[in-house]
């Protein structure tokens, strides 16, 4: 398999050759003609002493690049903008880890049957690291999403793979190996989460991604139980090395094209992907592409809900917000398939639109209530639920993912 | 150093240890947030503002972005670290240890350079502080803002040094810096060029593009000189003019973009359809490079000067990238090309290198504004628009120097003053032009939104998206 590592390079289009970045560079891996400034591949270890000096952001770019083969100085000083992004096929050799396959099928189970990516779906690269093979990904940042006196911890964990390409795209997974061995001496196995940044990073363009984690502390029958991996995720301290694997993911994936909606319902950290998609979307505002994006999440009160703050603060033009609360204090319990049902109009004129795409994630407990919500909205529109459903998954229009 | 922000005066310097010195400045200080108030940007007082403050002079500490209230942002005394055993490098006094304090012989030379360098910076923030009123959008008008407030910095960091080694009259120096203002009939700034309105964005665009570029070859030369201090507050400046730099040539840039594409939307190249489209047609904006070009271009001052000669001789104010160039750095007896009028023409002569300083830091500075008009051109040529912008001759419309008194047309040819006057109109703008570019001026402030004769920029601010609220009004 080709060894993929990022190339630091300048932007020829946006540099105004102040030469600061060349000023800074401790090591002069940067040096320019009477053209262009440009990095030497062989001599930049990414200290990033460079980026927040420039004052354009020229300097902020990067390619995925074959190791063998990266761009020279010399093809670097005859550009006039930077080489597209390649969008070579995914190098995806080997088997996926048997884990992975049994996970992604009790998960997608409740989709009604396997299904492919929305047309416009970037391609995504799978399995460019196993548990055999992970890479090592650095900790930059965890901290708590739910409020101290909530019940659940759930955890915004930031994760930066240095100069290993690591690209993911919304709606996908990484795998994370604990470290240590079982009682028996074996390696610890993985677990999956789901990506809750957008394809170019948390913070954009830094080869980074984040992960929404809650800590486990009871089994799925309520008994005390510590999830290793999860108490393992949620202490990490920023610094640590964590191995890491995949990314895996093939069909949980947003459409691209202008003009496309996605209606996102949610629960608790099922709300990772959506928020990734969400941020796609609103980084890519100016564009103006339309489309809608409608969001039902539920959890047991705001303090439990991920990402509340930020939510309530997306602009209403971008999103339509539904938050489903179920143990507010003096108030009636409220899950999102009453939401679903209350909004019917809206949901059924995005069930109709061939360029609307669903997307359900969170806990499996969920999937019966918002599917039979669907039932009764198409029912009270005149329509059919079961003729619709094959038609949504023909389309590649509904994805499903529950744990 | 890290700089310490817990003292009234941000500074990498050390103040606290210096008790006079520190006194002196606290006393400038209420003077400086006085004249901010009055003479920095209009009705911004409140509104926060995404803005890059140093908080060290490393490269990792000096771009930190947050809101921050105009008026609460931390104006302090940043230097570049000290270079280990630095030596004069160039001049008489080639060799020696740069110097720490002020050479008494070069006392009032070095006063007059820092108060002439020091008083551009306030009154660029004075040119442009009604701009705020008609911004492009919001991206643009914190951008504005951030050249104001570094601009402000900038003064700090002249004043510090007339405060620390000019004694009383250094004070009193610091005190006029904020009693002249630009246009002022009785107490002008120093410099013609900042007298100048600034009364719309393509000229505060302009003006950041060539007029900030002088900035920074004056300041390249100044962080040569063999006075120490001045050479390190130089150079952390010229770390924060990178970006006025950026501001003005991506500002004309994305205009040009903007016309060059409803000039391919419209298949019209006619100025007065675009006009009534909303753009500004590409003659216009030459007209407008071709002023700015000609009256930045006298800020360098005469071709010949003995001033400047013994600024180098004396090792005060070097060449541009000084240490760079391989030669003696004492330039006896090389000699140097400049350009004359004589019996009618034009003619090419060579004089001492020496005298002609002025002369080649000025060719410094075309050769950079030369490199940015070939990138603007690449915009028209990129969306097949057969239209190339172009540097006047160096003699056109100069008030200072050897050309000063003839009229010289953009490609340098000598003409009559009948001539000039017939045709001078054809190349700098009219009060028709300037009407009609005043005329495009709305105030645009919805995020993500911007003027119709303005493209949107490939990139926000420190990785934030382009529709991002950069500047949130209370």
């Amino acid at each position: 398999m080709t060894e993929l590592v990022r190339q630091h390079l300048i932007d020829p289009e946006i540099c105004i050759r102040c030469n600061t970045c060349e000023e800074t560079c401790p090591i002069d891996a940067i040096s320019h003609d009477t053209r262009n400034y440009v990095v030497d591949f062989e001599i930049c270890n990414w200290c990033n002493d460079c980026i927040s000096p420039c004052p354009t952001g020229a300097i902020d770019n990067y390619r995925n690049v074959a190791k063998s083969s990266p761009y020279s100085l010399a093809a670097q000083l005859t550009w006039d903008d930077l080489p597209r992004e390649v969008e070579a096929g995914a190098p995806s050799e080997g088997e996926l880890p048997e884990e992975v396959e049994r996970l992604t099928a009790i998960a997608q189970s409740g989709q009604g049957g396997p299904t492919t990516p929305p047309w416009s779906a970037a391609h995504p690269y799978v399995n460019l690291f196993t548990p055999a093979r992970p890479v090592t990904a650095t900790v930059m940042g965890n901290h708590r999403l739910t409020a101290d006196g909530a019940s659940a911890d759930i955890r915004h964990i930031v994760l930066d793979f240095g100069a290993v390409a690591f690209p993911v795209l919304e709606g996908q997974s990484i795998g994370i190996i604990p470290p240590g061995t079982d009682a028996a001496g074996r390696a610890l196995g993985m677990r999956l989460y789901s990506v809750a940044s957008p394809r170019n990073g948390e913070r954009p363009d830094y080869n980074n991604l984040a992960l929404t984690v809650k800590r486990v502390l009871e089994d799925h029958e309520g008994k005390p139980q510590k999830g290793l991996c999860s108490n393992y995720v949620c202490d990490l301290a920023k610094g640590d090395k964590v191995q890491v694997c995949g990314p895996y993911g093939t069909t949980f994936l947003m459409p691209n094209h202008p003009g496309s909606s996605i209606l996102m319902i949610c629960t608790g950290t099922g709300s990772a992907p959506m928020r990734a998609m969400t941020e796609r979307r609103r980084r890519r505002m100016a564009l103006e592409e339309g489309g809608e994006l409608m969001l039902f999440f539920g959890a047991r009160s705001a303090d439990e809900l991920p990402y509340f703050g930020p939510l309530t603060k997306l602009p209403k033009q971008l999103i339509d917000v539904n938050f489903a609360f179920s143990r507010v204090p003096g108030q009636p319990k409220r899950y999102v398939q009453q939401l679903l049902r209350q909004r019917h109009e809206d949901v059924m004129r995005l069930l109709a639109d061939d360029n609307c795409y669903i997307y359900i994630c969170g806990l499996k407990g969920m999937e019966a209530g918002v599917e039979e919500a669907l039932r009764d909205i198409c029912r009270d529109h005149g329509a059919d639920w079961q003729e619709m459903l094959p038609r949504l998954r023909a389309q590649s229009r509904y994805h499903v993912e529950t744990y | 150093m890290a700089i310490d922000y817990s003292e009234k005066i941000p500074n990498n310097v050390d103040l606290a240890s210096n008790k006079t010195l520190q006194r002196a400045l606290e006393q400038w200080q209420p003077g400086f947030q006085q004249w901010w108030a009055e003479m920095g940007p209009e009705q911004s007082q409140t509104s926060d503002v995404y803005l890059r403050t140093a908080i060290s002079v490393e490269a990792k500490g000096w771009a930190q972005f947050d809101y921050v209230k105009m008026p609460d942002y931390r104006w302090g005394i940043f230097l570049a670290p000290a270079e280990e055993g630095r030596k004069v490098n160039f001049g008489a006094h080639k060799g020696e240890a740069a110097w720490q304090e002020v050479p008494g012989e070069y006392r009032s030379t070095l006063r007059r350079i820092i108060v002439t360098q020091g008083d551009t910076e306030p009154a660029s923030v004075e040119q442009q502080r009604h701009l705020g009123h008609t911004c492009p959008s919001l991206y643009d008008l914190r951008n504005l803002f951030q050249v104001n407030v570094e601009e402000g910095r900038h003064l700090w960091a002249m004043v510090y040094l007339l405060h620390a080694h000019f004694g009383r009259d250094g004070r009193e120096e610091g005190e006029a810096l904020l009693e002249r203002r630009s246009g002022d009939a009785d107490n002008p700034r120093i410099l013609t060029a900042f007298n100048e309105k600034t009364p719309d964005w393509l000229s505060f665009f302009m003006f950041t593009f060539i007029t900030d570029r002088d900035g920074k070859f004056q300041l390249a030369a100044l962080a040569e000189s063999g006075f120490d201090p001045l050479s390190r507050t130089c150079r952390f400046m010229l770390t924060e003019e990178a970006h006025h730099l950026f501001v003005g040539e991506s500002g004309v840039a994305r205009i040009i973009q903007r016309t060059c594409e409803v000039m391919v939307q419209h298949k019209t190249d006619d100025p007065v359809k675009l006009r009534s489209l909303g753009v500004i047609d590409l003659p216009t904006i030459q007209k407008y490079l071709n002023f700015h070009f000609s009256v930045t271009s006298d800020l360098y001052g005469a071709e010949i000067s003995s001033n400047a000669a013994s600024f180098y001789t004396n090792g005060l104010k070097g060449r541009y990238e000084e240490t760079k160039i391989t030669d003696d750095h004492s330039l006896e007896g090389s000699e140097y090309a400049y350009m004359d009028v004589v019996n009618d023409q034009v003619v090419s002569r060579h004089a001492q290198a020496v005298t002609l300083l002025n002369e080649r830091l000025r060719d410094d500075w075309v050769s950079d504004v030369q490199a940015a008009i070939d990138r603007w051109n690449k915009v028209p040529a990129k969306l097949g628009v057969p239209f190339q912008f172009t540097l006047p001759h160096k003699g056109f419309n100069r008030k200072i120097g050897l050309f000063a008194g003839h009229h010289i047309s953009p490609e340098g040819k000598l003409m009559s003053e009948v001539e000039w006057t017939h045709q001078h109109k054809n190349w700098m703008p009219t009060e028709a032009d300037r009407l009609f570019v005043h005329s495009l001026m709305g105030r645009v402030v919805a995020p993500g939104k911007f003027a119709s004769y303005i493209a949107p920029p490939a990139r926000g601010i420190n990785n934030q998206p382009v529709e991002f609220e950069y500047v949130r009004f209370n």
